[in-house]
């Protein structure tokens, strides 16, 4: 009988101190969370750029993130298409209307030894013809994505952004990201672009009026 | 006309080709005189924040529940039907992330990286299941966790693997827990999630490779049942520990031991401990004289594991990308002439100073130093433990789980034919 009572005086002793240190630990990480205080670039919120999705001092009381992409950072590489869980890629091209030229040499559409300016495939830079070329009024078109043939391998971006505006910029679709733990894009993206960001301020694009940001689709 | 303009775009791409000025309005904004009215950009809200909050209901709710079912009500049918009911919405619903194995990391990196804030969900996946074992035993394991619930349902014809296997696999767990920790605390990768062979199946959507791994996983657990939680589960190390000091623990009777040995097969896991009866108990001066070697060897194994780890903590930390980058500013991965790799002209394009990337690839290095002592002292103190246990021989008279490996899923308990005593004052039947 003293023995039992040994073991289990024992017993109770480490799971009471494994309690405390559980309590503990929880302690600091959600203080952490919601000490706002002050912002300092990169210490209090995870790569913060101060991209205008930041409340602090109340900011970050366990904010919900989502992976988001930095169009300043994206290098336009590809490697979005083949790194993602899913596939096709959550990662898509994005256009933003706002910054257009409406050119009708448009850098992100068409193929840089393009002979020809028409819709014809052989002169398009999209590998699954996903942007769609329309005329509006002389000499302005119209170019929309049609997401779901989307891969998100940038090669649009990269001609827009270097011939063009930079109006197609590249983004996390949230209607396709599951939301890993550690996206497997971020592991392998060499300019560093991917950071979390808050759920209710989940995109990351330039040129967006915050005023656009209303026009939300659920 | 259109030739030439061609050829000029041409040009100028090429020029331009290098040049990240990205969100330059080189070419003016249009006015529209048609009464052309500019689409909106569609952005598509992700999944609604107080969903967060309700996993988390979710996952007390079935722990408290499993938990009920096991130590109280001790059923096994019910155990089962809630691992079904975890299996659906933690698995195919939730589609497995954020998950308990997986928030090891996010807490090894957020109790070392001041910068990363853990999500509400990712603390309470990880507190939670342990707080539950630590009072009612591995009931996480039993019902709530959906790796374990996958492999429950394809284990048809669980064979006994033998102490000799079962030992040496066993000792992988201790390793995937080692190096997910210094892995995910150096900021480096996240290995649980990566190699998560169960994932995929529910997104419906995974490389090669992780599905060779399911179904391996799954084929051979027809055979071995729980192939992953006893030979791969890191958390499952956790729980282990947790469960060995919990207050209460699922028993195969409800009362007392008759030594029937009906439960004798009746685990699939070889989880039961049988009575050993001691032959010759040891003499105080032979009890003594292990004990010392032991406190000897103990602190030696942990030192010889952790210098030894130490040795090689430059390879392992070169797949961490900060260091990747450093190597490739020293030794650049293609010859001159031919194009950079991106690595490189993202971080010219960035515009960092070289001096900046290689200190940070030296706390890095640093990091990974003092990580591969401590990996190597843990596992060092895994056989230390190991060889005590070994040394030592424990006498039992009655037929109990394992505390240790036990899952708590309640199958030996309708192998006893003992009955629960008629309530009397003592209604509390402890193990």
């Amino acid at each position: 009988m003293a023995k039992q009572n040994r073991r289990e005086f024992l017993n109770t002793l480490c799971r009471g101190t494994i309690l405390t240190g559980l309590a503990a630990a929880s302690g600091v990480l959600v203080f952490r969370s919601m000490a706002g205080g002050h912002c300092e670039i990169g210490t209090s919120c995870n790569s913060c750029k101060k991209s205008g999705s930041c409340d602090l001092p109340e900011a970050m009381l366990f904010r919900q993130t989502v992976w988001q992409l930095d169009p300043a950072k994206c290098i336009h590489c590809g490697r979005c298409a083949e790194n993602c869980v899913m596939s096709p890629s959550a990662v898509k091209v994005v256009h933003v209307y706002a910054m257009c030229g409406y050119c009708d040499l448009c850098g992100g559409y068409l193929k840089p030894d393009t002979q020809t300016i028409s819709t014809a495939a052989e002169n398009q830079l999209c590998p699954t013809s996903a942007i769609k070329r329309k005329f509006v009024e002389d000499p302005f078109y119209e170019y929309t994505i049609d997401e779901p043939l989307c891969i998100g391998c940038a090669k649009c971006a990269k001609g827009c952004d270097a011939f063009g505006n930079g109006s197609l910029q590249m983004q996390v679709r949230h209607d396709r990201c599951v939301n890993c733990n550690e996206c497997a894009i971020a592991r392998h993206c060499p300019a560093d672009a991917f950071s979390r960001v808050p759920a209710d301020k989940p995109y990351l694009l330039q040129g967006i009026e915050p005023k656009d940001e209303s026009k939300q689709k659920s | 006309m259109k030739k030439t303009l061609a050829l000029l775009f041409l040009v100028i791409l090429f020029t331009l080709q290098y040049m990240n000025a990205s969100g330059i309005q080189r070419f003016p904004k249009p006015e529209f005189e048609s009464g052309y009215v500019q689409p909106d950009t569609l952005i598509p809200n992700p999944r609604a924040e107080v969903l967060a909050y309700l996993d988390i209901a979710v996952l007390l709710m079935a722990l408290s529940v499993v938990s009920w079912l096991v130590i109280k009500k001790r059923s096994r049918k019910g155990v089962f039907w809630m691992s079904l009911f975890a299996l659906a919405y933690f698995g195919f619903y939730r589609e497995g992330c954020v998950c308990s194995i997986g928030s090891i990391q996010n807490v090894s990196l957020a109790l070392f990286d001041k910068t990363y804030l853990i999500s509400i969900s990712a603390l309470v996946f990880f507190v939670a299941p342990l707080v539950y074992t630590l009072f009612f035993g591995r009931t996480f394991c039993a019902g709530v966790c959906p790796f374990g619930a996958m492999q429950d349902l394809v284990s048809f014809s669980p064979q006994k693997i033998g102490l000799r296997l079962n030992t040496v696999l066993g000792i992988i767990p201790y390793l995937y827990l080692g190096f997910a920790v210094l892995y995910a605390a150096t900021g480096t990768d996240f290995m649980i999630c990566r190699y998560d062979p169960f994932v995929g199946i529910w997104r419906m959507n995974a490389s090669f490779g992780m599905f060779v791994f399911a179904a391996v996983l799954l084929i051979s657990g027809i055979f071995i049942a729980r192939p992953y939680c006893r030979f791969l589960c890191p958390y499952g190390v956790l729980l282990n520990w947790a469960s060995r000091i919990s207050r209460r623990h699922m028993s195969i009777t409800p009362a007392e031991c008759i030594q029937c040995r009906l439960c004798e097969n009746s685990c699939p896991y070889d989880a039961i401990d049988m009575p050993v009866t001691l032959r010759n108990p040891e003499d105080k001066r032979t009890m003594a004289r292990k004990l010392i070697l032991i406190t000897l060897l103990i602190p030696l194994l942990v030192f010889v594991g952790g210098w030894t780890a130490s040795l090689v903590s430059e390879p392992l930390a070169s797949v961490n990308a900060k260091v990747r980058l450093a190597k490739q500013i020293i030794n650049p991965l293609t010859p001159e002439g031919k194009p950079e790799t991106f690595e490189i002209q993202a971080f010219k394009s960035a515009g960092k100073q070289q001096s900046q990337a290689f200190t940070e690839a030296a706390e890095v290095l640093h990091d990974f130093y003092i990580g591969s002592w401590i990996l190597g002292g843990f596992i060092g103190l895994f056989f230390g433990v190991f060889v005590a246990k070994r040394m030592t021989s424990r006498h039992r008279t009655d037929y109990t789980p394992n505390k240790g490996n036990c899952f708590s899923c309640a199958r030996c308990i309708d192998f006893c034919p003992v009955k629960m005593p008629e309530l009397t004052e003592n209604k509390e039947v402890v193990a």
